[in-house]
């Protein structure tokens, strides 16, 4: 090839820094928007979601304890909502918990090779199984299995609780296995140097060392159950009482949203405490997050 | 670039005005009440059969739905079981009438129920069916959410002052709440004549009335009312044929299981 002349040299140095410049303005535009978008809906939330108290005057304790939810009678207590997003939550983190870092432990310490291989995939999947397809399982088996064994009608409480137990798995297991790597092998070795058994190791160094990431690992399995809505929704029963056990119908925050704001005119009482319970399931969103931070500054 | 970026924008405006311009070939946009649904989807179909310009799109969302989405202008007929309080705007179409049906799961061994029976079972008074002369069942009531026609009509013109109970099952439309009932032993719930209809429901008789047509029409049985097409103002030439084809159509109403409207020998304020 011959050489090229300086005037295409210089042409094609043209050319270049054009691209630099449109590539990087288009990577700017895309970074402010999502920044755009995060700050409008918190600041429309916000807005929205304080109109209860500040428009309808309703005091915030009201709508944070009492029982009553009533908007067409002026009584918009959300306490109902809370308590059954809470329980379901907790059910979910008791028994998610616990059975998602046992499979992360076994990925990470115990299965061989061929296995990991096998089950990450399988793990991945789980992740992008819809909800409402887990909504729609729980619905034809869960239920039933529920009514037949107890005589309840079979929804409640339990039957979105195990429904969530399951959906949280994936992220438990996926972040506590990568905790769990995380630990450098020299803990391993040294442990097992001193005589310790596979599992001691396991339970008295492994388990400790890795606590900061597992924490992480159950606060992000919260955040994904308690925004859960769809496949809550099918189960649940979505009745706004105050649950008496754990086969009692109940309803949480995201399913009572879903079901009564499309009917929620503009600026009425209901709409303002819709979003409310919006606002307060962002807020519960932050602070988990901020947790999650806060974890892992104490590792460092 | 400049050239470029001057076509870009073009391709831009372009994306942003299609839709507009799809829109203006005659489509009708129709969401709400879910005991509605079998009838307007029936009209839809058979009408844009008959006038393949048209494009009609029906969802069901709730009577509750229909009203603010047509006063809010997103559709162009909001679709209700109950009257539009408080929205001036809107432009009521009386389209049919509709039974409501109270239902229950077969096993209940109960066929009839007296208005007063019904105010303490929805309630929550009575728990079990044995109350009312039935299986010794626990009663598990399913309510429609507060945005529901159905549910709506129900507490007029059987609950009147008595509230509804907030334990049991809340199902958001229609056909959920036959499937639950359908599966779930001791349930009873209420929906329209057309989605209650041949699901191996018991359909329960109100003091002794059986929910029929012929009883709605008569004003014996007593949980009915008007279907109305809601349009925010007079309606455009297009949606105003639509209206007019389903409430002319006096075989499709009745095909898809509801009365049409000047069948019957009652109004609204007999009841």
């Amino acid at each position: 090839m011959a050489l090229a002349s300086p005037g295409r040299l210089h042409a094609a140095a043209v050319r270049a820094h054009r691209t630099e410049f449109v590539a990087r303005t288009l990577l700017r535009a895309a970074s402010a928007f999502v920044v755009f978008a995060i700050v409008a809906l918190i600041v429309y939330l916000a807005s929205e979601g304080t109109k209860l108290f500040t428009h309808d005057h309703v005091s915030p304790l009201l709508f944070l304890f009492s029982p009553t939810f009533n908007p067409d009678a002026n009584a918009p207590g959300s306490l109902v909502f809370i308590v059954g997003s809470l329980a379901i939550t907790l059910f979910a983190i008791l028994v998610g918990g616990p059975f998602g870092i046992a499979v992360g432990v076994f990925l990470s310490e115990l299965a061989p090779r061929g296995v990991v291989a096998a089950m990450k995939p399988a793990i991945e999947v789980l992740v992008g199984i819809p909800s409402v397809v887990y909504g729609w399982i729980g619905l034809t088996l869960l239920v039933p299995l529920i009514r037949t064994v107890t005589g309840s009608n079979g929804f409640g409480l339990l039957a979105a609780g195990v429904v969530l137990s399951v959906m949280i798995l994936p992220t438990v297991i996926t972040l506590s296995e990568d905790a769990l790597r995380a630990v450098p092998g020299s803990l391993r070795e040294g442990s097992l140097a001193m005589g310790a058994t596979r599992w001691q190791t396991i339970w008295n160094v492994l388990l400790p060392a890795a606590g900061s990431g597992l924490t992480v690992a159950l606060i992000l399995g919260i955040a994904r159950a308690i925004g859960e809505t769809m496949a809550v929704q099918l189960v649940i029963g979505n009745a706004a009482v105050l649950p008496s056990g754990l086969l009692s119908p109940a309803a949480a925050l995201p399913t009572e949203i879903v079901m009564d704001m499309s009917g929620a005119q503009q600026g009425s009482l209901l709409s303002h405490a819709l979003f409310s319970m919006a606002l307060l399931l962002l807020l519960i969103a932050m602070a988990l997050i901020l947790a999650v931070r806060f974890a892992l500054r104490k590792r460092m | 670039m400049r050239k470029t970026a001057g076509i870009a924008a073009l391709f831009v405006a372009g994306a942003l005005v299609a839709p507009f311009v799809a829109l203006a070939d005659s489509s009708i946009n129709i969401t709400g009440s879910t005991a509605m649904l079998p009838l307007v989807k029936e009209a839809a179909a058979t009408y844009q059969a008959k006038h393949p310009d048209v494009k009609i799109a029906v969802s069901g969302t709730g009577s509750g739905t229909g009203i603010t989405q047509v006063a809010a202008k997103s559709v162009d007929i909001g679709d209700s079981d109950i009257l539009a309080a408080g929205q001036s705007a809107l432009v009521d179409h009386k389209v049919a009438v509709t039974g409501f049906a109270v239902v229950a799961h077969p096993g209940v061994g109960v066929t009839n129920l007296t208005k007063k029976q019904l105010q303490d079972i929805f309630s929550g008074k009575t728990q079990s069916w044995k109350e009312v002369g039935g299986a010794d069942v626990k009663v598990t009531v399913i309510n429609r959410p507060r945005n529901s026609g159905t549910r709506s009509v129900f507490t007029k013109t059987i609950m009147g002052d008595v509230p509804l109970t907030a334990s049991g099952l809340t199902e958001d439309q229609t056909g959920s709440v036959v499937a639950t009932v359908k599966t779930t032993p001791g349930s009873i719930s209420y929906a329209a004549f057309a989605g209650a209809r041949n699901q191996g429901l018991t359909e329960m008789k109100i003091d002794g009335v059986a929910p029929t047509e012929d009883n709605v029409m008569s004003g014996k049985y007593p949980v009915w009312s008007y279907e109305h097409m809601f349009t925010n103002g007079p309606p455009t030439p297009d949606v105003a044929r639509f209206i007019e084809y389903v409430s002319g159509s006096a075989d499709l109403v009745r095909k898809a299981g509801f009365i049409v409207v000047h069948d019957m020998k009652v109004s609204e304020t007999d009841r």
